[in-house]
């Protein structure tokens, strides 16, 4: 016997997402749409000239070396970040799907660091990773290793990824071990049976049934690190040195606030949109497919 | 009975607050970047003024760092709901100077409202950087500062030198005696582009761009990518390979390398001033910045930091009438020099300089006169006078990320300033775009 709610009528459910029809709306599209109105626009910083441009704004951008540098870091620091908060969540939640004393404890605390604002984590990395004054950059120098992330590009994107990559495991743990939960335990016990390794039984039974949890988290982690890490890389290193760690949202930020350029800014923001939305577009056609539900 | 007398002293405060608008009394927003102990001097001077009359109530907010209050204030006038007082830090001056209409100058206002006010009274060095190029007023200075070379006493005489460096080459010899005794850092330093670009040209009284550094008007062309320039950046760069120069960063949160000991020599803000105080525990000083002993005419003057008040357009004359009185109330020599003594923030008025100088304050305090002795050193001129470059906020960066480049051997000093002008360059031709009109 099935246990649903029937309504009749038509009005009613359309009242019921109007709530969040109007969130839509006024938090996403309306920002959205006033973008893309200012990327064709040259205008001043307290709005006292504007001129239309057409795509003015987008072809200088397009001229623009630092453009494709910051394309190129974007890249590379989200799928350090996202490879790496994946694997150590999956790793993590593994072990924490064990029935062992405390477990409830041990989950609690992997959670926590989600609760910490990233622009929080990036201090307390920086106090960590301070060449000189730092514990573990002190630790490092020690061992003859010269850290120094206000100078050394490198080492400054292993910092933002460090920070980036811890304030993202706990999310990934959770879901993680959701996931790793609604797996019946039959199959495992199954595949045991039938003489499989944990390892094995690991990569052919568990990881496949995972894999709609895992696909989700690809997409919701691309999205985080294309534009929740901000702060941390504000706070961090300031998109510096030379450009190492100034990833195409912080691009947007700077030139917008620092630079006042509300045109060029917003340009970039369109352009960042369209990525964002090709990639997520992309991974439902293709990588979809491939996911057992 | 103590609750009784509470309740009593609860209602009749109640009542006069009730009793206050009556009066009419004009409120005046001031957004203001000041933290910590400034915080409380801003908070004190709004209430003293407060205090000292009835018509007019100025109302201070915690905007955040400085370029937060520049942009809220930015954002607020886009939604026509502008504060009647912005403090903006001193790159930020172009940026307000175009927005005609979105603001008052401050002589003008001066003079509208009939309150006294000679710019001649004014320290030149610090008002030069927000007047017109004729001499008018724009904006009026609060807080400022000028570069200072800090040093650590004890460090010095760990490593057998005798005095501070007077002279770059000075400095550079300097740095590599240290580096036996300080392996990771002989000299280091904060604000890289303030220092090392701004306040080296103008302390060598070489142009930075075109047209008087700018404060002549737009179509300016930066120029310091000369040899003066490259010499410096490559010595640098060469004492970065074994770090007896170190790169501390683009603004100030290396400062602590100072103060914790591990650099000898830093370059910085005369305003680190309260904080070496609270966290050395060694001996220091501040000297002057150092120059190159064969530029002629070196050293002519150094130029300022910190920020200036402006005042928003549009506003009621009521509100312009109370915002002059509060300027007037400020320029009292007492209160500079007050303000002086407490914040370690220059004195704005001559009168508040002499009469700290005569108390004999600088004889305890010689530090706080370093800076001023900098910026009075020679009457300014056209190179030293200030600058004024539109997107100066992040012109910095990007002159940074070039130095950084340079720095970290990616590109030569000579190849790594030409980029810094050319993309300094083109960020002020599409300024000029949207600013001219």
């Amino acid at each position: 016997m099935e246990n649903r709610a029937i309504f009749s009528g038509k009005l009613l459910p359309y009242l019921l997402i109007l709530p969040q029809l109007a969130v839509s709306l006024i938090f996403f599209y309306w920002p959205a749409l006033q973008a893309l109105q200012q990327s064709f626009l040259v205008q001043d910083a307290f709005g006292l000239s504007t001129e239309f441009v057409w795509f003015e704004n987008y072809v200088s951008l397009l001229k623009t070396p630092e453009y494709y540098h910051a394309i190129g870091v974007t890249f590379v620091f989200s799928a350090l970040v996202a490879f790496f908060s994946l694997t150590l969540g999956l790793l993590l939640a593994a072990m924490a799907n064990h029935n062992i004393r405390g477990v409830q404890i041990y989950r609690t605390f992997l959670i926590i660091p989600y609760a910490v604002a990233p622009a929080v984590a990036s201090v307390l990395f920086i106090f960590m990773f301070q060449p000189g004054l730092g514990m573990i950059a002190r630790a490092l120098q020690r061992n003859g290793i010269d850290w120094n992330p206000v100078l050394n590009g490198t080492h400054a994107m292993i910092l933002v990824v460090i920070v980036a990559v811890w304030n993202q495991i706990s999310y990934n743990f959770l879901f993680f071990l959701a996931g790793l939960q609604a797996i019946p335990k039959s199959v495992i016990e199954a595949a045991a049976i039938d003489g499989a390794k944990p390892m094995r039984r690991f990569w052919t039974i568990v990881f496949p049934l995972l894999s709609p949890t895992t696909f989700f988290l690809i997409i919701v982690n691309i999205t985080y690190v294309f534009f929740n890490t901000l702060g941390i890389i504000d706070t961090a290193t300031g998109g510096g040195p030379n450009g190492a760690t100034q990833t195409l949202v912080y691009k947007v930020f700077q030139d917008g606030k620092g630079g006042t350029d509300l045109g060029g800014s917003a340009a970039q923001s369109v352009i960042l949109m369209i990525i964002v939305v090709a990639l997520t577009a992309f991974q439902f056609r293709y990588v979809e497919k491939k996911v057992h539900y | 009975m103590l609750f009784r007398q509470f309740g009593l002293a609860a209602t009749l405060t109640a009542t006069l607050a009730l009793a206050s608008p009556a009066q009419a009394v004009t409120e005046i927003q001031w957004w203001h970047a000041m933290t910590g102990p400034n915080n409380d001097v801003v908070v004190k001077l709004a209430n003293d003024f407060n205090a000292s009359q009835s018509d007019y109530k100025i109302v201070p907010t915690f905007k955040g760092s400085y370029a937060d209050v520049l942009n809220a204030g930015i954002a607020a006038f886009r939604a026509g709901n502008a504060p009647g007082i912005m403090q903006v830090f001193e790159v930020g001056t172009a940026t307000m100077m175009a927005a005609k209409g979105a603001i008052k100058p401050v002589s003008e206002l001066m003079k509208e409202q009939g309150e006294s006010f000679d710019p001649k009274s004014y320290l030149p060095a610090i008002t030069g950087y927000y007047s017109t190029s004729k001499g008018d007023m724009l904006s009026f200075p609060f807080n400022s500062s000028s570069m200072v070379l800090w040093i650590n006493l004890d460090a010095l005489k760990k490593a057998e030198i005798a005095e501070p460096p007077k002279t770059w080459p000075e400095l550079f010899a300097d740095a590599k005696k240290l580096h036996a005794t300080s392996p990771t850092c002989g000299f280091s330093g904060s604000w890289i582009t303030w220092g090392l670009i701004e306040q080296f040209s103008a302390w060598h009284n070489v142009p930075i761009g075109s047209k008087a550094n700018g404060l002549d008007g737009f179509e300016t062309v930066l120029e310091f990518n000369n040899p003066l320039e490259t010499k410096l950046l490559e010595s640098l760069v060469d004492l970065q390979k074994d770090k007896s120069y170190d790169y501390s960063g683009r603004t100030n949160t290396g400062e602590g390398r100072f103060t914790s000991g591990e650099c000898p020599m830093y370059l910085t803000s005369s305003a680190f001033y309260p904080n070496v105080k609270a966290n050395a525990k060694f001996n220091y000083t501040a000297v002057s910045m150092p120059y190159f002993p064969d530029v002629n005419g070196a050293p002519q003057n150094s130029i300022i930091g910190g920020a200036s008040l402006w005042v928003m357009g549009g506003k009621a004359p009521e509100e312009y009438k109370g915002i002059a009185k509060f300027f007037t109330f400020l320029s009292d020599t007492d209160r500079q020099v007050y303000l002086h003594e407490v914040s370690g923030y220059l004195p704005i008025t001559k009168a508040a300089y002499e009469k700290t100088k005569a108390s004999g304050f600088y004889e305890k305090n010689p530090i706080l006169e370093v800076p001023l002795k900098e910026l009075t050193n020679k009457p300014p001129t056209d190179n030293s006078r200030g600058l004024r470059f539109g997107g100066m906020v992040q012109m910095r960066d990007v002159w940074s990320e070039e130095i950084e480049a340079a720095l970290a051997g990616k590109k030569s000093a000579k190849e790594a300033l030409d980029s810094a002008v050319s993309r300094g360059n083109q960020m002020l031709r599409q300024f000029e775009r949207t600013a001219a009109k």
